[in-house]
């Protein structure tokens, strides 16, 4: 059951890659936040009501409605386009995704652990290869955040890869994690729609040396 | 008392952030540099004592903050001079930039002493948001994109730190232990899996890069250094570096006692050197003054890290330049206001002539720029000297002499843009509205710097026994 999940993670991966609206962008983060829940919820056995609450928290309310929500917002209220605008065709994106998630498949085969969930840690490799390169190749400021998002899932499956002896660490480093950058980044967004009309990338190269 | 330390310092930072009244926030930081300096004095006196279960008042701990409560008192007062002639302040942006030039120096200070690599990394963050908030005291275009970049790559750079703790963990897990402080890696250290403590490393190397100041995550520094109002630079570019180093330093000294110290050596020597090399490059082209300084600080780090890389008399080496440079760097920046008050821009091109309207703090930028180039009698050029001394007993001497020749034009393009505005007139200068600037203004950075010579050219037993006793645990 884990491993269709984790599989519907990485197939989201691919939708994220051709993916041509903002909106689509958001639903999929929605989607991979309750499937981490989900993940979660079976990977951690031994798992105390607290902790639960915790991780409830985090993946459902956290990951799926409240970061969602707030990107929806800024769309409207900074009234961003809704192309996503890459600077590579979505066939091109989808190859790179692929070439990602094939070397990652290579390298975890390399990788002789028992203490390692080789599926956890391809998909958690490969989305955060997939996160840097969606914050590489898209035009908006607001895809950036996006991207960093994704990193941010893909560090919580990595998590969970170890997480099994640890959980109590993992927690605390995953909420601060999240809570500290996408609250500065979020309140950061709001500014950034303010001052900078049409918020593109290419618009943030004003400081320069001369 | 580390609690009670905490918890104040987060209520002065509260109070500081509500408050409206001058004479309230006045006494709040007087109150803050009293509480800083009392836990100081308690550290010192409960040596080597671990409290609260993740903070150890060990040897590098201590001497950084005591780096840092030093730095804290002028970052202070001119902080004060500074609000004072700034003349769009508002009561809520004098609260918010003094809450976080607060929460910066606590957070910087708690992280110096944790014994624990998950605490050390908490606190880390913390800065960010911190030092978020001095870049964007502005309030304007430049200070946005500063403040973005910064916290972007500030972001992705903890996820790297934490990557790596991840990998850390998973590295503990061969040796059958779950304790993440630094005293169990290290009693575990031959034990760890090498595989994963390589990928820890190389992970969290990176991500405390970008409070380092270090290929390959310099740029945000640069950016910070650039935006943030000129004590807060001082800040940024000194003792948080100082945090940047202990994260390293720490996690290295563990590195070391295993089979990957040949491994991290080279990886740290490559980033010294590539570090170098770019502040080289950009060093040559740069025409802004406090890009420039921060420019230095890149190189002085990738000379520090040098030293780690090549042992042995390197690493006492490496400790005394930390140390130095963020006495240095920091009155440099201190000084940096004056000159803005005088001349308005940071553009080296509308700066010259500098001794005729304000001679003290020409005076001071003189020295401190004989200091931060390390020409004696500055105590930077000792360290650089016993570097570069360490780089031969590693039998290094391409890299020396590739090194040194990216520090002549360092040099150079350092004095050609230094003398420029200290000397050379420059055209169309309204010389009627240049303000007066009492020299008091400069004594603090007078102080700082012959501090740095003073220690270099002549340290204090004590002061040779805590880095000597902070390098201790590193194999030879």
């Amino acid at each position: 059951m884990i491993n269709v999940l984790l599989i519907t993670f990485l197939i989201t991966l691919f939708y994220m890659a051709i993916a041509n609206r903002m909106l689509t962008y958001i639903n999929v983060l929605a989607l991979q936040g309750v499937l981490l829940f989900f993940v979660v919820f079976l990977q951690l056995n031994e798992i105390s009501t607290l902790n639960l609450v915790l991780i409830l928290l985090e993946t459902i309310v956290f990951k799926s409605i409240a970061v969602p929500v707030f990107l929806a917002y800024v769309l409207k209220r900074n009234k961003i386009t809704r192309e996503a605008e890459p600077f590579l065709p979505n066939f091109v994106s989808l190859i790179i995704t692929t070439v990602i998630v094939v070397v990652t498949i290579l390298l975890a085969n390399i990788i002789k652990d028992t203490h390692l969930d080789k599926i956890f840690f391809v998909v958690a490799l490969s989305t955060l290869f997939f996160g840097l390169y969606i914050i590489a190749t898209r035009r908006k400021i607001i895809t950036h955040v996006m991207g960093y998002l994704v990193i941010e899932n893909g560090v919580f499956v990595l998590s969970l890869a170890v997480g099994n002896e640890m959980p109590m660490l993992v927690n605390l480093g995953i909420m601060l994690d999240i809570f500290a950058s996408v609250l500065i980044l979020g309140i950061f967004l709001n500014k950034i729609g303010d001052v900078f009309k049409n918020i593109d990338v290419n618009q943030l190269s004003n400081l320069k040396d001369y | 008392m580390t609690l009670i330390y905490l918890i104040v310092a987060l209520l002065i930072v509260v109070s500081l952030f509500v408050n409206k009244n001058k004479l309230i926030n006045i006494s709040l930081i007087s109150l803050f540099v009293f509480l800083q300096w009392s836990y100081t004095i308690y550290a010192c006196f409960h040596f080597r004592s671990t409290e609260f279960e993740f903070f150890t008042f060990d040897s590098l701990g201590v001497l950084l903050l005591i780096v840092l409560s030093v730095i804290s008192i002028p970052a202070m007062i001119h902080s004060l001079i500074y609000l004072k002639n700034n003349n769009e302040e508002t009561p809520q942006s004098r609260g918010i930039y003094f809450a976080a030039i607060v929460g910066l120096i606590t957070a910087i200070g708690a992280g110096y002493l944790s014994n624990h690599i998950a605490v050390i990394w908490i606190f880390t963050e913390l800065t960010t948001l911190c030092a978020s908030a001095l870049i964007y005291h502005h309030r304007n275009k430049l200070a946005l994109e500063g403040t973005w970049k910064y916290i972007f790559i500030c972001a992705i750079s903890i996820t790297f730190i934490f990557i790596g703790i991840l990998f850390l963990s998973l590295s503990l897990q061969h040796a059958g232990s779950d304790d993440l402080s630094f005293k169990n890696l290290l009693a575990n250290a031959s034990k760890l899996n090498p595989f994963w403590l390589q990928l820890a490393f190389l992970f969290i190397f990176t991500g405390f890069t970008a409070k380092l100041g270090l290929v390959p995550m310099f740029t945000a520094g640069i950016d910070a250094k650039d935006n943030a109002p000129g004590p807060a630079a001082a800040l940024l570019s000194s003792v948080l570096v100082n945090l940047g180093f202990v994260g390293i330093f720490r996690f290295y000294i563990i590195v070391a006692n295993t089979s990957l110290h040949q491994w991290a050596n080279m990886i740290i020597g490559i980033a010294a050197v590539l570090s170098i090399f770019v502040a080289t490059v950009y060093m040559i082209k740069v025409k802004n003054i406090k890009r420039m300084f921060a420019y230095s600080g890149i190189e002085h780090m990738g000379l520090v890290m040098l030293g780690i890389a090549a042992g042995g008399i390197g690493y006492y080496a490496a400790v005394l330049h930390i140390v130095l440079h963020a006495l240095t760097k920091s009155s440099l920046f201190f000084q940096y206001s004056q000159l803005k008050k005088v001349f308005h821009t940071k553009n080296i091109y509308h700066i010259g002539n500098y001794f005729k309207y304000n001679a003290t703090g020409a005076m001071v930028l003189l020295f401190g720029f004989i200091c931060a180039t390390a020409m004696p009698p500055s105590g930077l050029f000792v360290s650089e000297f016993l570097i570069f001394k360490s780089l031969f007993a590693a039998n290094q001497v391409i890299v020396l002499i590739l090194v040194l020749l990216l520090l002549t034009m360092i040099i150079w393009a350092f004095g050609k843009n230094m003398f420029k505005m200290l000397f050379i007139p420059v055209i169309g200068m309204d010389e009627q509205n240049v303000p007066s600037i009492s020299p008091w203004e400069s004594a603090t950075q007078l102080i700082l710097l012959t501090a740095s010579v003073y220690l270099g050219l002549n340290p204090p037993q004590e002061f040779v026994q805590l880095i000597n006793e902070s390098i201790m645990l590193l194999p030879i």
